[in-house]
């Protein structure tokens, strides 16, 4: 069981009294991308924002059960230390926009108050974004704010700035719904790239998209994970009628 | 149909007629009180007026040079007093919009924008001119605090309430603690408007006469030393306008101008501020 990153146990998630999400078990196995299928309101951002203690910042919000990240439960480890090993891309862009392109790439830095020299930030800076595929549009332009860049471009500039951290894990939180279909095209051809050196788990709306770049799929439905396999295998041969039903577009 | 549809164009027309008239409307105060102030005051303005002190009561000549001295020291330390303590505040209520206690200060804040200028000059009288038994700059800056933080604590809360939460949560999701978030993401996203903010309470305290009459009265002289009294402009316009003298009257004109002029030039400075942030 080397290969599994994070295990997912008992997991239960609640608004004040609403439980969003229920018993979720699940294991995501590294360097794969695992996508969550699901209908609106299904849980789906819930879950992911669990997996970097995002969810736990709303208001009479609460999280049960273990989450384990190589064996070592997040909800033990500090929030901030988290939040570095599991990076996360929103699914609006939102580079900093008071910062330059190059500050953007190093807002982890900056934000955490570790001291690099100018050396390393120069490299760290041309190292995320060519990973990012961004380095060759913006290299002339690094200290130009970055929220003059196309939506594509932030949202690229976003996850330059999630790779800066050297993440194990990076959460893409639909991360194409807000771009147009050749930044998405883009996107996607990024993610199959990445996860060489990263674990990715892409929540999505788009059956498509998760058919195209995912090895993994778990399907959600209101607030229980009704089905995980690999994707072949669900989107080929769902075991659960609710699945199925999603899949072929009766349910979303 | 046809009829119908003219109908509607002209009932379009003449809204926007009414909007544009009423908006006309509203700004010819603005203009008539500039035009009166400087064509009774301009011609008084020279270089002697603003550098030299007052001549003693009665004797013509003289100038508002210890006043205008007077004005930016007392709004000076009134701004640096309120302005932290503002900020801080106005964070501190959009931060924790939820907790009761955010609830109850957003009242009381509303309800200290709302006490007369005259109360609050008498409170400072009570609380710092009878203990230190004389009238002092430092209380006159104390007053005027008082009835600036509310507009600096409000513009900030307003400001911080504006910035998008995908922006705030993306700065948690790098893991940064709570404190950088908000002084390297909230603040500098909103830097200009809490400027602007900052720059609205100082144009509105510039001017306010009640809250010195009791505090730091006025001086015929120029007087650098906060404990002791210092003249204002807007004391001295009052003082000159009240007087018998007409040359005092026609002072007190010349002074208005100085001030609008002052208070205009900040909001320009202002407006100068957000169009550079935002290129």
């Amino acid at each position: 069981m080397e290969n599994i990153i994070l295990s997912i146990r008992n997991l239960n998630a609640y608004f004040g009294d609403s439980q969003v999400l229920k018993n979720i078990d699940l294991d995501i196995f590294k360097n794969k991308i695992t996508s969550i299928l699901g209908p609106s309101g299904c849980g789906k951002t819930t879950f992911i924002r669990c997996l970097n203690r995002l969810h736990e910042l709303v208001p009479k919000a609460r999280v049960e059960g273990e989450i384990l990240l190589n064996g070592e439960d997040i909800y033990k480890m500090d929030t901030m230390i988290v939040r570095q090993k599991i990076g996360m891309v929103f699914q609006k862009p939102n580079p900093f926009p008071t910062m330059s392109i190059y500050d953007n790439v190093l807002a982890g830095y900056i934000l955490t108050g570790i001291k690099l020299t100018k050396e390393e930030k120069d490299r760290i800076v041309e190292d995320s974004l060519k990973k990012s595929g961004l380095w060759n549009e913006v290299k002339d332009n690094l200290f130009k704010k970055g929220v003059f860049l196309s939506g594509g471009q932030q949202q690229r500039l976003c996850i330059a700035r999630a790779l800066a951290m050297n993440p194990e894990v990076l959460l893409l939180d639909e991360p194409t719904s807000a771009l147009d279909p050749i930044s998405t095209l883009k996107i996607e051809e990024l993610m199959i790239e990445l996860k060489k050196s990263v674990t990715i788990i892409l929540v999505t709306h788009n059956i498509g998209q998760a058919g195209r770049v995912s090895d993994y799929t778990a399907f959600f439905y209101l607030g229980e994970l009704v089905e995980f396999g690999t994707t072949t295998d669900i989107f080929t041969t769902p075991k659960h009628k609710k699945t199925e039903e999603y899949l072929i577009g009766k349910i979303g | 149909m046809e009829k119908e549809i003219r109908k509607r164009v002209l009932k379009d027309r003449v809204f926007k007629k009414i909007i544009t008239l009423f908006t006309y409307l509203s700004i010819i105060p603005l203009f008539l009180i500039i035009y009166f102030v400087m064509a009774r005051g301009l011609k008084y303005i020279n270089l002697r007026f603003l550098t030299q002190l007052p001549k003693p009561m009665g004797e013509a000549g003289g100038g508002i040079f210890n006043a205008i001295v007077g004005s930016f020291i007392i709004v000076g330390i009134a701004s640096l007093i309120a302005i932290p303590i503002g900020v801080i505040s106005g964070i501190f209520l959009s931060e924790f919009k939820e907790s009761k206690i955010s609830e109850f200060i957003k009242i009381l804040v509303d309800t200290l924008q709302g006490i007369p200028s005259i109360v609050i000059g008498i409170i400072a009288y009570l609380w710092i001119v009878k203990p230190l038994k004389h009238f002092s700059a430092l209380s006159g800056s104390i007053a005027l605090s008082i009835m600036m933080l509310p507009i600096v604590i409000k513009s900030t809360e307003e400001i911080l309430n504006m910035v998008p939460n995908e922006i705030k949560e993306g700065a948690i999701a790098l893991g940064a603690p709570y404190y950088r978030v908000v002084l390297k993401v909230l603040l500098p996203y909103g830097f200009v408007g809490i400027l602007t903010g900052i720059l609205l309470g100082i144009s509105r305290i510039l001017g306010e006469t009640a809250p010195l009459l009791f505090t730091a009265f006025g001086n015929q002289f120029l007087n650098l030393n906060i404990f002791k009294p210092m003249s204002t402009i807007p004391y001295l316009i009052f003082v000159y306008a009240t007087s018998p003298y007409k040359d005092w009257h026609n002072q007190a004109f010349a002074a208005s101008v100085v001030l609008i002029i002052i208070v205009l030039s900040i909001n320009l400075i202002g407006r100068f501020f957000e169009k550079r942030w935002k290129t």
